[in-house]
């Protein structure tokens, strides 16, 4: 996994709530068996006028100018801000997939969703909480200053504002060390293995119809 | 100290040990999978040269993708039938059981697992998938997971996580007739939210829950990751046990009483402590309707669509007018105005045998309305479409102008040949109703199987517990 240390980037905004992974990415994506290549279908059905099938060249695509993504002064932004509840709906990892294939690395909003907060982690992407009023506050900079970025220092969990301001956000600890670290978290895990053993047998024990083979 | 509730007991017996910033590695005992989020994972378990930890815990099958039409010529559309094959390759590599689509047990996964016994009390189970939460019907602790963490359990059989925060939504009194699981689940997002769970695992009780059955119980905790919440769980009671009793995969004899004595257990203590709790008055909850694109976008059928005047946030009445333009319907319609075209009665929240009775007893002598395009049922496992058609409600459903199909996910998530065609209006017994959900530019409506089956003959909502049939 690609550490995440600090980051300055240009920021885009997604100003709506309840952004759900069907509408980060949308089902007909998902027949994937691969990992990459999700970003060109990034909130395809708001991007795009027509509809999106797998496998279409994204040049043939007709972009929907109305849509805030498609507009030439976020090109290349690397920071979503966000509303509320970002990332509801399906556990579809492909929403983080998507987004990480479409260049973010980090994504701002008041509140995220549980599995889609957990599955950032789990690829090199940093979801950072702050509170409505400040995320009220990024999205009308952004809006009147082109070019807005934003520095994201994850030692110091720390969000840092064009004016040299700065924000302080929460992040479980050793969550933080994996992403610093690009940690892959099965190997870490493994070093547990005499641990998880351990709990087999006794649990083997207290509850031997759990170990029941499938058939 | 105060007692345990029901998510400390579950949580606590899985716990193989705990980090200083107070995650866990929690024990996983058993792996549901399907073809849409695993074959990402197996590919990272071939590409580190990793075997899985503990195969007997890992159940497979395909549902996502499946044709519910004969299929017995295999998948026409290339690219879902790459998936299941990527399914049924990577089982046969790993020696995972996977119920294939031909299989009699193939069906919704959250449907197979209860059935089969394979999700039992006091389990910890997880899916790639969201709605896992489904089975914390038994007392387990159940919910659904990325794409990483199944290659994580797959691994190690393991998964760090943080505890989530107790809450308890309790639902006294009892339902009107014609008021179901589906629409107590709906009522409690209209009134938390789709995030008023969010970081907390939700513990369903009271005098409406316990009269449930277990099947409406499932219904029940599917939809708890729509209020938010990862895990919804009910606790254990005679029903569970007797639900359980026979099935497949499920303890017998003297292992059997061991399980009993132990599920029995699986309850919160008298003097739990919740850290949130929520009431509501069974007697006053109304048939459901969602009428926008969250499933908290919710009114009793005999209410209105809102009005996005009345509204003063203007981020919340930007959300609904954004939704009501996409649900092509105005502010202060009346739900039972709203006519449709299309029918769903399917999916991991309304698929089981009792969902098909219920429906089946609302159309029975009686024809879908001449608008209505297609109706469809779609049951949740092969085992509950034999069960059906033995019981002669494909006939019913035929009879009165359904469709009958083969089981799989279908038309909830319209990843197969099943969906709605741009600006079509569904009454759904599914569980999401975003946009595009079943189909781009789909318009769903969540409901109840008895409000679906209702809508299907009167080819608009009607209020189920006054309806007489008419058109
Ligand atoms: S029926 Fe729908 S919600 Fe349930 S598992 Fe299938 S796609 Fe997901």
């Amino acid at each position: 996994m690609q550490p995440f240390t600090t980051l300055s980037g240009l920021v885009a905004p997604l100003d709506r709530a309840n952004v759900d992974t069907d509408a980060i990415i949308p089902k007909q994506f998902l027949k994937s068996t691969k990992r990459s290549g999700f970003g060109p279908n990034l909130f395809d059905e708001w991007r795009y006028l027509d509809v999106g099938e797998v496998g279409q060249d994204p040049a043939t695509r007709r972009p929907n100018a109305g849509f805030v993504l498609n507009q030439s002064r976020y090109r290349g932004a690397q920071i979503l801000l966000a509303r509320d509840n970002f990332g509801c709906g399906s556990s579809r990892e492909h929403a983080v997939w998507a987004l990480v294939d479409a260049g973010f690395r980090c994504v701002i909003a008041p509140s995220f969703a549980d599995i889609f907060f957990n599955n950032c982690f789990k690829n090199g992407a940093l979801p950072i909480v702050l509170p409505t009023a400040v995320v009220d506050r990024l999205f009308s900079e952004v809006a009147q200053q082109p070019g807005y970025r934003l520095q994201v220092d994850l030692q110091s969990q720390q969000v840092t504002l064009p004016t040299g301001e700065h924000f302080s956000f929460d992040i479980d600890g050793f969550r933080k060390h994996c992403l610093l670290n690009g940690l892959d978290e099965i190997g870490l895990t493994l070093q547990h293995s005499a641990e998880i053993r351990g709990y087999e047998a006794r649990r083997r024990n207290e509850a031997p119809w759990l170990f029941t083979a499938s058939k | 100290m105060a007692g345990k509730t029901l998510y400390d007991k579950l949580w606590d017996a899985h716990r193989v040990y705990d980090n200083d910033d107070g995650s866990s590695l929690i024990y996983i005992d058993r792996h549901l999978v399907h073809e849409v989020t695993s074959p990402q994972a197996f590919e990272g378990l071939r590409l580190a040269g990793r075997t899985p930890w503990r195969r007997d815990s890992v159940l497979a099958v395909p549902d996502h993708n499946v044709p519910t039409t004969d299929r017995s010529q295999g998948i026409d559309d290339p690219v879902s039938r790459e998936q299941v094959a990527t399914l049924d390759r990577n089982c046969a590599e790993f020696t995972i059981t996977e119920f294939m689509m031909n299989d009699l047990r193939q069906g919704i996964v959250h449907v197979v697992g209860p059935e089969q016994g394979a999700t039992l009390p006091g389990m910890t189970v997880v899916c790639g998938d969201s709605h896992t939460s489904t089975h914390g019907a038994f007392g387990a602790l159940a919910f659904g997971i990325g794409t990483s963490e199944v290659e994580h359990v797959l691994a190690t059989q393991c998964l760090m996580q943080k505890k989530s925060r107790n809450m308890l939504v309790r639902v006294d009194g009892r339902l009107q007739p014609g008021v179901t699981a589906k629409d107590i689940i709906l009522a409690i997002i209209g009134r938390i939210g789709t995030a008023g769970g969010t970081g907390h695992a939700i513990e369903f009780g009271g005098a409406a829950i316990r009269a449930l059955s277990i099947e409406g119980r499932m219904t029940l905790c599917n939809m708890a990751i729509e209020a938010g919440a990862r895990a919804g769980m009910v606790a254990v009671d005679d029903q569970t046990i007797d639900y359980v009793k026979g099935r497949p995969y499920a303890p017998t004899d003297a292992q059997w009483d061991q399980a009993v004595a132990a599920w029995r257990q699986l309850h919160s203590d008298a003097d739990a402590v919740f850290d949130q709790v929520i009431t509501l008055d069974a007697a006053q909850i109304a048939p459901q309707v969602t009428w926008g694109t969250s499933p908290e976008m919710v009114a009793g059928v005999d209410g209105y669509v809102p009005r996005p005047a009345d509204l003063s946030d203007p981020v919340a009445r930007d959300g609904l007018e954004r939704a009501l333009q996409y649900m092509g319907l105005e502010g202060g319609v009346a739900i039972q105005d709203i006519r449709i075209d299309k029918v769903f009665i399917g999916s991991c929240t309304n698929s089981r045998i009792e969902d098909l009775r219920a429906a089946a007893a609302v159309v029975q002598g009686r024809h879908v309305a001449a608008n209505i395009k297609q109706a469809l049922v779609v049951p949740g496992s092969g085992l509950v479409k034999q069960a059906a058609e033995r019981e002669g409600l494909d006939r019913i459903f035929i009879a009165a102008g359904f469709e009958w199909r083969e089981p799989g996910c279908s038309m909830c998530l319209a990843m197969n040949a099943d969906r709605l065609e741009p600006g079509e209006r569904c009454a759904s017994t599914s569980n999401r109703n975003f946009e595009g959900r079943q189909g781009p530019g789909g318009r769903t409506h969540l409901v109840s199987p008895q409000m679906a089956a209702a809508a299907a003959i009167a080819g608009h909502f009607v209020d189920i517990r006054h309806w007489q049939g008419g058109h």
